[in-house]
């Protein structure tokens, strides 16, 4: 097994070029949903300390929505996509053809409709994941919360910390152009699983 | 103006009166405080997993609650705390997300609690408090003057444990 935690620059960069061409594609279908222009940024691959992790997101208590999915298949993890709250009610907003400002809080309609959303994300992030990795993955059906970041990313931190201090993340963040949508799109590979990926790309 | 003394997870730390001890956004975590009320002496302590056997080396005893509690108890004694007036509370423990299949990792949560009251009581030290379960996240924090535990939810507001 290849240890997660050794990697080379160029694997590194491998797993940077595969979360940019899933991010790419997850990209093109938020803005397709919502009918703006997404920017994202080069996607970080990072190794950090576990306890850190919730620092990317605003730090352990900082609200956030966030639709969480399980990866089945080869190379299983999680995928995160989250959003801080205020975002995540603009993007439901858009969803639901109301002006920003209108949903002061989350009904089932809504939920549903974020859920559909991280369903799509994920969709397009996979399937662009396969075309470069011949891997193919298949995700659960989306589950979201509303709560403190430091709380839901403990649902994968906790699977991580069984089998090291450190978590291996590949981070995106989008933003639309009027600012009103800024999310974190989390691929969280499970432990083993890196070595699947980067072997997959062929990189020494 | 009393200190604010912050506690990350995998992490625990000491103080006494007047410190308040807090850690953030518990999830299936568990934030478990320790307080001799005499000398105004505890420590909170947040792990994320109930057993360190179960799990690959770590360098961090703090995460796990087999390790981190023995470990919080002589840093307290240590400090001036008498370990037969140790008195423990606790608080942490929820399942964030529901699936139907969920994984044992995803019901961690109830484990993480049962573990941290079974070491307790093997150390010999009365569980007074738990707030536990549910499905939303929790932070939490101890007032060495008083040694209340305060849990604090975001749409469940707060509460003195």
């Amino acid at each position: 097994m290849i240890d997660e935690f050794d990697l080379t620059p160029n694997q590194l960069d491998a797993l940077r070029e595969i979360g940019n061409i899933g991010a790419g594609n997850t990209a093109t279908a938020l803005s397709q949903v919502v009918n703006k222009k997404i920017d994202m940024n080069v996607p970080k691959v990072s190794l950090i300390p576990i306890e850190d992790v919730p620092d990317l997101v605003g730090g352990p208590d900082a609200i956030i929505v966030a639709v969480f999915l399980r990866v089945y298949g080869k190379a299983p993890g999680n995928i995160l996509f989250l959003m801080p709250k205020k975002n995540a009610f603009f993007l439901v907003d858009d969803l639901m053809g109301r002006p920003h400002g209108t949903t002061q809080e989350l009904d089932e309609m809504d939920i549903s409709a974020l859920k559909e959303v991280g369903n799509i994300l994920t969709g397009s992030y996979l399937n662009a994941f396969f075309h470069f990795t011949n891997i193919s993955m298949v995700p659960s059906i989306p589950s979201l919360a509303m709560d403190m970041a430091g709380a839901i990313l403990n649902v994968v931190l906790v699977q991580l910390g069984q089998m090291g201090d450190h978590a291996m993340v590949i981070e995106t963040k989008f933003l639309a152009e009027d600012d009103s949508i800024n999310g974190h799109f989390f691929l969280v590979p499970d432990p083993g699983s890196l070595g699947t990926l980067v072997k997959a790309v062929g990189v020494e | 103006m009393a200190d604010l003394i912050k506690v990350g997870m995998a992490d625990y730390k000491v103080g006494r009166s007047p410190s308040t001890l807090i850690s953030y956004g518990l999830g299936s975590c568990i934030g478990i405080s320790l307080y001799d009320p005499q000398r105004k002496i505890g420590g909170l302590l947040h792990i994320m997993l109930p057993d360190s056997t179960q799990a690959r080396s770590s360098d961090n005893p703090a995460k796990f609650a087999d390790t981190g509690i023995p470990l919080m108890i002589n840093d307290v004694v240590a400090l001036g705390a008498s370990r037969s007036r140790l008195v423990a509370k606790i608080a942490g423990g929820a399942q964030m997300f529901a699936f139907s299949n969920a994984t044992d990792i995803m019901r961690v949560g109830t484990r993480n609690a049962e573990t941290c009251k079974q070491i307790l009581r093997r150390n010999g030290i009365k569980v007074i408090a738990e707030d536990t379960g549910g499905n939303y996240g929790r932070t939490v924090s101890i007032d060495l003057n008083t040694g209340s535990y305060k849990v604090k939810t975001i749409d469940r507001g707060e509460k003195n444990i």
